[in-house]
């Protein structure tokens, strides 16, 4: 049995629930319903029809649309690229960053500043990089890396966006796994030297299995971070060569606001939505049963 | 697993390797910097080296066009209302769902953090017409309240995280006492949540001053305009003119970098006490 509340228990629920419920809702859940709703739709975005079609919009998106198709089998490989490579790198400066080095607060400063600049603009400041210093680079040295026609063609389009989001991320990766390395316990790395255990299996044996913790968490970013990747794609390359390079994030963005097909540009969004949380979710079990204590 | 290391020669090796890659990822900034200062025709016979003569007309002249002061007390506004609002209502309501455990309070709260896992991408196309329906389109405010329920689903679980470590006894002495509910809240739940409040704050603040694809769907007019829809367009209108272009770049970026330099000890602990969490 519930009991009667009084009137002002109700009015502090209220105030207390009430601006982040009300919020919630009209930012986050309407527009989720709406969305999935619409995807079924020929919405148009202006017109004030709004026809149920069915999966009209999914077979159309799965069967006769290259260039989604296209566009996420590049997110595919930037993303299994990029989450690999930031959190190597990551792992390494972490590892560097937990001796006692004499300039160590002012090399993890240097490292995670780039991650507190704003895709976009990092994406412009790389525009200038790639098409002007490299070129400038390659002919002071003569080495071919710098020649290459960046951002120009497919493939040095794509390694370009895949070297920034990793200039971008690492040090935010690297600050995770540097708290989870210094809580390793000491005395189980002392253990295994005296036991005679190599570098490489103190490193893949003992560590690598005591920050699972913190795998789970950093592939997890990662992985989301990349197939969400917009302002980068925007800025660096828009999506071109002919499309080549073009994200998934900035292919529904294309159809709704630029092609006006909301409905179609809603029913890739919740593909979208299903693939990044089917993903994320296998990425999590697997390295969740990994995780280990000391 | 750190600590009471000697410095050997092998920890030398290792500091040399650290700086060679800590100068790498500086190679960007000196890049932009340098040519920012230099004439058009230096700036593309010569982008490596130091410029012979400051230009700093380029930075004026950036300043000027893209309206800088303008851009920047807009994305200061939206910044700081966006953080006071969320930090505030995900305080209150995570303190509630922690002290009320009503059926609709822990619904909701799993709401919240099943949210998380939502891509904005998924459903800003729908957002667009819900913001255009009920007036929070190409708005500051409306703009606010866009971010209110975006930050809602983290912050309320960080705060809510925080809140259950708080002991009920404190509260209900001061409830003895004959103080509301608002005010135990007010005077005595909310100073507690200091610390989590900062590593809030902080978080969405890095979040919410770099964001381009939200502002960039729901404000229009230019005067709204934040810092990076305002280099965006400036890309757009100046393609190809890097000494305007860079110059506008580290203007943008100046703000952000002063703005973590003083705070950077606070962020790199929220983000490993945040990361941990969520």
């Amino acid at each position: 049995m519930m009991k009667r509340r009084p009137l002002s228990a109700w009015l502090e629920q209220l105030v207390f629930i009430g601006p982040a419920f009300i919020s919630f809702t009209l930012i986050v859940m309407i527009p989720f319903l709406l969305g999935m709703y619409y995807s079924f739709t020929d919405w148009n975005g202006v017109s004030g029809t709004v026809t149920f079609i069915g999966l009209g919009n999914f077979k159309q998106i799965l069967f006769n649309d290259p260039d989604f198709m296209r566009s996420f089998w590049f997110t595919t490989r930037f993303s299994i690229a990029a989450v690999i490579l930031t959190n190597v790198l990551a792992f390494i400066l972490a590892l560097l960053l937990t001796r006692p080095l004499k300039l160590r607060n002012p090399l993890r400063t240097v490292f995670f500043l780039p991650n507190v600049i704003g895709g976009l603009l990092l994406g412009f400041i790389w525009q200038f990089i790639f098409v002007k210093g490299f070129p400038a680079i390659g002919q002071l040295t003569n080495i071919p890396f710098f020649n290459l026609p960046w951002l120009g063609d497919e493939t040095t389009g794509f390694w370009g966006i895949v070297i920034v989001f990793v200039w971008q991320s690492a040090g935010y990766f690297m600050v995770i796994y540097i708290a989870s390395l210094i809580n390793v316990p000491k005395d189980v790395l002392e253990a295994a030297q005296i036991d005679g255990a190599s570098p490489a299996q103190v490193l893949f044996r003992i560590i690598v299995p005591l920050i699972m913790p913190a795998v789970t968490v950093c592939l997890f970013l990662a992985i989301s971070n990349t197939f969400k990747m917009f302002d980068l794609n925007l800025s660096l390359t828009k999506g071109g060569p002919f499309k080549s390079t073009e994200s998934l994030a900035l292919n529904i963005y294309t159809e709704a606001f630029q092609n006006n097909r909301f409905g179609l540009g809603t029913a890739k969004a919740l593909i979208f939505f299903v693939v990044v949380a089917i993903i994320t979710t296998i990425q999590v079990r697997i390295t969740k049963s990994r995780e280990v204590e000391a | 697993m750190e600590a009471r290391q000697r410095y050997t020669a092998g920890t030398l090796v290792v500091e040399i390797v650290a700086v060679l890659l800590g100068l790498l990822f500086l190679v960007p900034f000196y890049f932009v910097i340098v040519n920012s200062l230099k004439t058009f025709a230096e700036l593309l016979t010569d982008p490596t080296s130091l410029p012979t003569a400051l230009q700093w007309s380029n930075f004026s002249n950036a300043w000027r066009i893209m309206k800088f002061p303008t851009v920047l007390t807009n994305s200061l506004v939206i910044t700081v209302l966006a953080n006071l609002a969320i930090a505030l209502i995900s305080a209150m309501a995570a303190y509630r769902m922690v002290r009320h455990k009503t059926r609709f309070n822990r619904l909701f709260f799993s709401l919240l953090v099943a949210a998380m896992v939502i891509p904005f991408q998924s459903i800003m196309i729908p957002l667009v017409r819900v913001a255009r329906t009920v007036g929070l389109f190409d708005s500051i405010p409306g703009l606010i309240v866009c971010y209110m329920g975006f930050g809602a689903p983290l912050s309320v679980f960080l705060f809510h995280g925080f809140v259950k470590s708080i002991p009920h006894e404190i509260e209900e002495s001061a409830s003895v006492d004959g103080a509301s509910a608002y005010g135990t809240f007010f005077r005595i739940v909310l100073p507690l949540l200091k610390p989590i409040a900062v590593t809030v704050i902080l978080l969405n603040s890095l979040w919410i001053w770099n964001d381009f694809l939200l502002p960039f769907l729901i404000l229009q007019s230019p005067d709204l305009r934040t810092i990076p829809l305002a280099t965006n367009s400036f890309f757009g209108q100046y393609t190809k003119q890097w000494d305007l272009a860079l110059a506008a770049l580290v203007l943008g970026i100046t703000p952000i970098v002063i703005f973590f330099l003083a705070m950077q000890r606070h962020i790199i602990e929220g983000i490993t006490a945040g990361s941990v969490k969520g």
